[in-house]
């Protein structure tokens, strides 16, 4: 034995080197510096050239037509809209449209696409085949065509409002889209609200003592009923109280339309099949993927300990899978997020739709629309994906065996 | 050795596609019997205790595990499955599961034991391979020797009433050799009945209570490890013998 374990020794121009690239010599630094400063020049030339050209042509430039009114109707505003409304209110109903379609469309994506998946691969011969003939057919298909078939083909072929379909009470098919109840916020919504949240608070701290107790100690205490009464008992109780926080608007047939109840529109409910159904095809194949990578040992093992087919795949094999599932998943979110722009095909008023489309045209100032959507689609992805990295971080932190 | 027998494997045949590997198979183990399985790569001894806890189907020969049947077509393979417990060559440990989860899964999810009553369980198996402070460790977290402890902490939570043994040691370090054979040594004293494959034959002499040798498929030589180490019957033993013994 020599000596004890010493730290590395401190060389600060060795590291920017490695900055540079692991074997990066003083040439290649200067060449990358070079091409920085090229860039640059680049950038500032485009920069410029934009700013004369507008001063010649004499286009306004600048974000003040944001304030202006815009004038126009949008068929789906969730939140209030008038057409006085400014060109900013049009962005944020777009954005918001955007928003929820997205959501919407990544949570249905998730679902499908695991049970199709995992019935790809399932010792069910027709199970299989059927998923294996979804995933084929749904992902060989140009994604406008199948948003064109669910807007024209299915949802256009609808009875109307008078002979609409009821599937369950208070919900109505339509071709003038789907109507639902409208869920309506009471007076105590905000108490209840608070009320849950500190369940899941005291729920989450009562977890959090009992791995604890069991680390540190040894024993086991048993959490879970005040848990459940924390999370579901506590909200009911004070539900009780001060009465209930939601009320139900439903929808009723008068005239040749609906009254009440929430409208989704039938190019919302178009773009909300089809971008699901669609992504959903991709993110089955990763699944699949992830599942294969998962070795015939640990399989094995949760055989030889008596677990059913479900268990295994429940408990052993699909959080394993998640680790080679996520980074592909986050891909097929942000493709679902960009896709949603094909909006525009079925004049849904997403933002591509509404604010690149229409006020664009109504104010011809391309470069700040086109800057802002841009942005905005850059940010939604780059947040999406920071969500994915730290749930994968999680995942991949388990255990390298 | 008289006593009942607790495994009976009658003509078992298996084959691989075209491949026979394993040739009308007849071997009886008493209860609380040590069997030792030993013989060259590819002479089917993984395959033949893989049969027992039906991780691979057979097509011929009956397999009886404490009374429950094995045939052809793998029936009532959840219940042997319940009685027998396996220690992996390559351990396979769950990696995303803590160790003490690791021990609790079954128990908890077959026998449908409480989670409390399955952790008290899980750590006095834990205690038993001597690594209880690493419960809330993940299996990436330790070494070689103590995932393969684990794993067999993990298997005798199920209360198994048969062990099986796939080269135990055949992925470990030889530091990391000694603390798993310890721990089947612990095991075999207490009186639990034991199929191991394995080329450690320090353990076999020492802990068999015969010792099986087989080639292509079929058991060429069962007998006591005094008779079996000092006086093989048959060439091809003791050509196998004179190759892993020097």
């Amino acid at each position: 034995m020599t000596g004890e374990a010493r730290k590395a020794p401190f060389r600060p121009l060795a590291r920017l080197k490695r900055i540079g690239g692991a074997r990066a010599s003083w040439s290649g630094l200067a060449a990358q510096a070079v091409l920085l400063a090229v860039l640059a020049w680049l950038a500032y030339e485009m920069v410029a050239n934009v700013r004369a050209n507008l001063a010649a042509q004499g286009i306004a430039s600048g974000f003040g037509f944001l304030t202006h009114s815009a004038g126009f109707a949008v068929s789906q505003a969730l939140i209030p809209y008038e057409q006085t409304d400014s060109y900013l209110r049009v962005f944020a109903v777009g954005l918001v449209n955007t928003l929820v379609v997205s959501a919407i469309g990544i949570v249905l994506a998730t679902i499908l696409g695991f049970v199709v998946g995992l019935g790809r691969l399932s010792p069910n011969w027709l199970l299989a085949r059927l998923a294996g003939g979804y995933v084929e057919l749904i992902r060989n298909l140009p994604l406008l065509y199948q948003i064109l078939f669910w807007y024209l083909a299915v949802l256009g072929a609808l009875p109307g409002p008078r002979q609409s379909l009821s599937p369950l009470p208070g919900v109505f098919l339509s071709n003038r889209g789907i109507v639902v109840p409208e869920p309506v916020p009471q007076a105590s919504f905000a108490i209840v609200a608070a009320a849950l949240a500190l369940g899941i608070v005291i729920a989450l701290g009562l977890g959090f003592y009992a791995r604890r107790t069991l680390f540190r100690q040894g024993r086991v205490v048993r959490v879970w009923p005040y848990a459940l009464a924390a999370v579901i008992g506590l909200p009911l109780a004070i539900a009780l109280l001060f009465g209930a926080p939601l009320t139900f608007d439903v929808p009723e047939l008068r005239g040749f339309n609906f009254a009440g109840g929430v409208r989704l529109l039938p190019e919302f409910a178009a773009l909300t099949i089809a971008l699901s159904t669609y992504t959903a095809a991709f993110i089955a194949e990763n699944v699949r993927s992830g599942v294969l990578a998962v070795s015939r040992g640990q399989w094995e093992a949760g055989e030889s300990l008596g677990l059913s087919r479900g268990q295994l795949l429940r408990l052993i094999v699909v959080p394993q899978a998640l680790r080679v599932t996520l980074p592909p998943l986050a891909n097929q979110y942000l493709n679902l997020t960009k896709n949603s722009s094909l909006a525009v095909a079925i004049g849904y008023p997403d933002l591509f739709s509404v604010f690149a489309g229409t006020a664009l045209s109504q104010t011809g100032q391309a470069i700040e629309i086109i800057a802002i959507t841009m942005a905005v689609y850059l940010a939604i992805s780059l947040v999406t994906t920071t969500i994915m990295n730290v749930f994968n971080w999680r995942v991949a932190r388990r255990g390298q065996a | 050795m008289a006593a009942d027998p607790i495994v009976t494997i009658a003509g078992l045949n298996k084959w691989f596609g075209e491949f026979h590997v394993l040739r009308d198979i007849d071997l009886a183990v008493p209860r609380g019997a040590r069997i030792v399985i030993c013989g060259p790569s590819g002479s089917g001894k993984s395959t033949l205790i893989r049969c027992i806890n039906a991780l691979e189907e057979f097509q011929e020969g009956r397999i009886t595990v404490d009374g429950i049947e094995l045939g052809p077509g793998l029936r009532r393979v959840d219940e042997v499955r319940r009685e027998v417990g396996m220690v992996f060559q390559s351990f396979n440990l769950f990696p995303h599961l803590t160790v003490l989860q690791n021990c609790t899964l079954a128990p908890i999810f077959v026998r449908k034991m409480p989670q409390k009553d399955a952790e008290a369980l899980a750590m006095k198996y834990l205690e038993r391979v001597r690594i209880p402070s690493l419960a809330p460790k993940y299996p990436g977290q330790i070494s070689g020797g103590q995932q393969q402890r684990v794993a067999i902490a993990r298997a005798l939570a199920m209360s198994p009433k048969i062990m099986l043994f796939d080269e135990p040691t055949s992925a470990l370090d030889p530091e990391m050799v000694k603390e798993v054979l310890d721990t089947m040594v612990d095991l075999a004293t207490e009186g639990m009945t034991m199929l191991v494959v394995t080329h450690e034959m320090g353990f076999a002499r020492e802990v068999a209570s015969r010792v099986v040798f087989m080639d292509e498929g079929q058991i060429v030589e069962a007998n006591t490890p005094g008779q079996f180490f000092d006086h093989p019957q048959h060439a091809r033993t003791r050509l196998f013998l004179s190759q892993i013994l020097r």
